[in-house]
């Protein structure tokens, strides 16, 4: 599904702050400065003033050297720490135009539930081990009020099929998965409730090369199928080559360069992200 | 008819900021006219630019400077130069494709998925759109055991058709063609030419680069010549079929000279990159 | 009947507590009762008896008791065992107020692990004592993540731990305790009463009071609330199934009942689990002369001790509740009655 021309997402300035910070962090840090801790109070600005905007069945993809912050920036849209400062809207919340970072943790744990999907580098970050694969699954259909067993059974056997862990397994614990499983089932879980937004976080890193390409494609297949907007945060560069339609390249804690993934691959402009292209093997 | 592609003073410089700020220069001022339903053909020595060009235009390159006005299915001029990411993305979904020299695929998809795919990202139901994978397949003369096969799998030629096939089957208006010959064994280019062929038949506006210039002049309309960034000739096929000694400064005899440049000898960029491809 | 005739007790204050204690918990009460199901921490003071034992739910009743009230203490519907003995004992010399084993006479009734089987009016409280006030800590151990998740209202691991219950055993196997959503926001720990008794929260006539002493924590279920077990579209909320059982004593056929093992017999037997109802019934059947079905003496009855003999004409110890066996309240309960093993 093409793009509609609808953003599901808006993110305005989206600022984050590690210590009290100081008037001058934003400026003192940044590519330009070489760093990310503020040189005045040593605050570290993990995001600074990062601003973009996501439509229906678009993939955005994120690169960027670990440290830069292009996980901080993923954990303050999903809730998981709070925005320093900056604004989030998303279009199925409230009248579209609620900025979600200011509402109470019930609305956010809302928006979370309902409009978004995401899967943690880690796993276990994303699923319990100790609810079996379908709970894990069906724990998200529970948090946007799925209340049917064998409709929660049954979405959660297609998911699992499709993302090819066995169905024999579905009520097992995935304490005692391989990572590349887990990985599957933490996908199977953020899809469950067809959210508008998957945010994805180093989502093939770790993975068995074969089990890499078939959860690449299973999610380009979940965008064209499901017109599922996602963010896709890596510092592969060939993982955003197959899934990122558009492609911003971050560097202590600011987004350097966006364009098409095509053109930021084969014809960066900035100096750091011509050093990533070219380091790429 | 109007004219689909116009594009004026097109400039493309690389700024090689890891050597220092280095300035390669891809292409100079670049200008031609292309109407609807023609073919035009790029020509020129290796590294001439005439890749940069097309890459320009898909803007996988920023253009430096110039434009290149598009006239959309609705009539919309939009200057692709500089148009919004978003609009190019919908444009290369729906009405502009390039192909290039490499097959670029998600790994273990079967070929006839690979079709299908670019059916499903226009809103194809998944049947259909494998229905007419399959029917594009054939087309391409695949041999039928390798449509549920990963393309990575395939010889060089298959893997080319399917290059071909999976922009091809889109049908869009605008296609740009990165060397779709380049080092095919004859069978997989008389497909090709066939295929093409029945593109320019069916309406689509083309433009390729060829190194194969018996191939190019069986295909194309026009002739447009590149050397070392700039433009230097314009011809009719027939000519390049017979002239295929490049000369500099005089690389075919000159027809229409319509472009902005005209001819230019001056041979700056030395050191340029043309395709990128090679460093990346 | 049952009407104590003790005097209270001159050296304390009427009903044990201070009063700026007893206005203390009556805020908190207030508090519960605005915001249905959310538990309120209050300072829950020190009692003659050990906290643990119904701390919670005596400091409720001593908060809210008055003069004229009419009390009905009663444990596992029992009015005549250990726990609901002291605890009345307590309140009667401390307050000096009438008590009743019949629930319609009762103005307020205490009660551990039962709600009476006759409908409450809007004149009564119903106090219940609470072992574990929070649901939640079936899935997860943290106090301060359990009160963030019903801060946001995140009750899908309770719901999961549901799902997996039936994916295991086919069916929910929760018997007492039964987690339920009041005010549709608020999970609540509604004691560990048995699901018999969990859909008389709902909409009821009457005021429930939660009160967990060594939990330190008071909720409420205010009459006219919506008071809802989860359940789910295809796994209803059941209440134990009694189909075919009558209690031998009274004959009743729909009350909640315990079941017991005459060993002489090798049968098993069912007795209605709330003693006043089954003594009025019984009562109503002799003046009516309706026959009945088993001999009146219990047969697992046991002479009573000589300081209940008063209060308690059915010497029937209350029994565990087959389903209950899990949970933490059963342990409580070993602890207080001390006989029953399991």
């Amino acid at each position: 599904m093409a793009a509609t021309g609808e953003a599901v997402l808006d993110v305005r300035g989206l600022t984050r702050l590690y210590g009290a910070g100081c008037p001058d962090c934003l400026v003192l840090t940044g590519p330009d400065a070489g760093t990310n801790i503020c040189p005045q109070c040593h605050a570290i600005v993990a995001c600074n003033n990062i601003s973009f905007d996501l439509e229906q069945g678009e993939i955005l993809g994120i690169v960027g050297e670990s440290g830069s912050g292009k996980s901080t920036l993923l954990r303050c849209i999903c809730f998981d720490e709070e925005a320093t400062a900056g604004e989030c809207y998303f279009a199925a919340f409230g009248t579209g135009r609620d900025d979600a970072f200011s509402q109470t943790g019930q609305a956010r744990r809302y928006i979370r539930n309902h409009l978004l999907g995401i899967v943690y580098q880690n796993p276990l970050m994303g699923i319990k081990p100790h609810f079996t694969a379908g709970g894990n699954v069906a724990e998200k259909l529970l948090t946007a009020d799925v209340y049917n067993v064998s409709l929660i059974r049954q979405r959660a056997a297609t998911l699992l099929q499709r993302t090819e862990v066995p169905l024999a397994r579905m009520d097992d614990f995935p304490a005692n998965f391989s990572g590349g499983m887990q990985q599957r089932v933490q996908i199977a879980k953020a899809l469950a409730n067809n959210p508008p937004v998957l945010l994805l976080d180093e989502v093939s890193t770790g993975l068995d090369v074969s089990v890499q390409a078939r959860v690449l494609d299973l999610i380009k297949e979940i965008q064209r199928d499901l017109g599922i907007a996602m963010i896709v945060v890596s510092h592969d560069l060939g993982v955003i080559r197959l899934l990122a339609d558009r492609t911003g390249v971050m560097q202590h804690g600011q987004v350097i360069e966006f364009g098409l993934t095509d053109q930021i691959l084969e014809d960066p402009q900035h100096r750091y992200t011509q050093l990533l292209v070219h380091s790429m093997l | 008819m109007g004219n689909v592609l116009s594009v004026r003073q097109l400039s493309k410089h690389f700024i090689l900021h890891i050597l220092g700020g280095k300035v390669i220069a891809g292409c100079e001022e670049i200008g031609f006219d292309l109407k609807q339903g023609e073919f035009l053909g790029l020509t020129g020595p290796s590294g001439a630019g005439k890749s940069t060009v097309l890459k320009c235009i898909y803007r996988t390159y920023l253009p430096t400077s110039g434009q290149m006005l598009y006239t959309g299915k609705d009539g919309r001029q939009i200057d692709l130069a500089c148009a919004p990411e978003r609009e190019m993305i919908r444009l290369r979904r729906r009405e502009i494709g390039y192909v290039s020299q490499f097959l670029k695929v998600m790994p273990r998809v079967p070929a006839v998925d690979v079709l299908a795919g670019e059916l499903r990202q226009k809103g194809w139901e998944m049947e259909r759109a494998r229905q007419r994978a399959r029917e594009f397949l054939k087309i391409m003369d695949i041999n039928q055991a390798l449509w549920d096969a990963y393309p990575s799998t395939f010889s060089g030629g298959e893997q080319q058709r399917i290059n071909l096939a999976r922009t091809l089957i889109t049908e869009p208006r605008l296609l740009l063609l990165d060397e779709p010959t380049a080092s095919l064994d004859i069978v997989t280019r008389q497909i090709v030419i066939r295929v093409l062929k029945d593109s320019k038949a069916a309406g689509a506006t083309m433009i390729g680069v060829f190194h194969d210039l018996d191939v190019m002049g069986r295909l194309v309309d026009r002739v447009f010549g590149i050397e070392a960034g700039r433009s230097s000739t314009q011809c009719s096929p027939p000519q390049v079929a017979t002239d295929l000694t490049p000369v500099p400064g005089h690389y075919y005899d000159s027809a229409s000279v319509e472009c902005g440049a005209g001819a230019s000898t001056d041979r700056r960029g030395s050191g340029r990159i043309a395709s990128r491809e090679d460093t990346l | 009947m049952g009407v104590n005739q003790n005097r209270k007790h001159r050296g304390y204050n009427f009903a044990f507590l201070d009063e700026n204690t007893k206005r203390e918990i009556r805020r908190k009460l207030l508090k519960a009762v605005a915001i249905p199901g959310y538990q309120v921490p209050f300072a829950s003071p020190e009692l003659p008896i050990a906290r643990g034992w119904g701390t919670g739910g005596l400091q409720i009743t001593m908060a809210i008791i008055g003069p004229g009230d009419v009390l009905k203490v009663i444990d596992q519907g029992c009015d005549g065992s250990v726990n609901a003995v002291n605890i009345r004992k307590l309140l009667v010399k401390t307050t000096g107020v009438a008590t009743t084993f019949d629930t319609n006479a009762a103005s307020i009734i205490q009660t551990r692990h039962r709600i009476p089987e006759e409908a409450m009016r809007q004149d009564q409280i119903l106090v219940l004592q609470v072992p574990i006030p929070e649901p939640l800590r079936y899935v997860e151990a943290s106090e301060a993540k359990t009160r963030e998740m019903h801060g946001e209202m995140d009750y899908s691991r309770m719901w999961v731990y549901l799902y997996e219950n039936i994916v295991q055993y086919g069916e929910i196997t929760i018997g007492a305790r039964y987690p339920s959503l009041v005010n549709r926001r608020y999970l609540i720990d509604p004691s560990p009463i048995p699901r018999w008794d969990v859909p008389k929260l709902n909409q009821a006539e009457t005021l429930y009071l939660f009160g967990a002493g060594r939990e330190k924590r008071i909720y409420a279920v205010p009459p006219h609330t919506l008071a809802e077990p989860l359940e789910f579209e295809d796994f209803r909320f059941r209440v134990e199934d009694f189909t075919g059982r009558s209690c031998i004593r009274c004959g009743a056929t729909d009350t909640y009942m315990n079941e017991m093992y005459d060993s002489s017999s090798g049968r098993k037997l069912f007795v209605c689990s709330d003693s006043g109802y089954c003594d009025r019934r019984r009562e109503q059947s002799v003046t009516q002369n309706l026959a009945c079905a088993e001999p009146t003496g219990h047969p697992l009855g046991r002479v009573p001790p000589k300081a209940e003999a008063l209060v308690a004409p059915i010497q029937e110890r209350s029994r565990s509740y087959p389903t209950a066996s899990k949970e933490a309240g059963a342990l409580e309960q070993v602890v207080i009655e001390g006989k029953e093993a399991r």
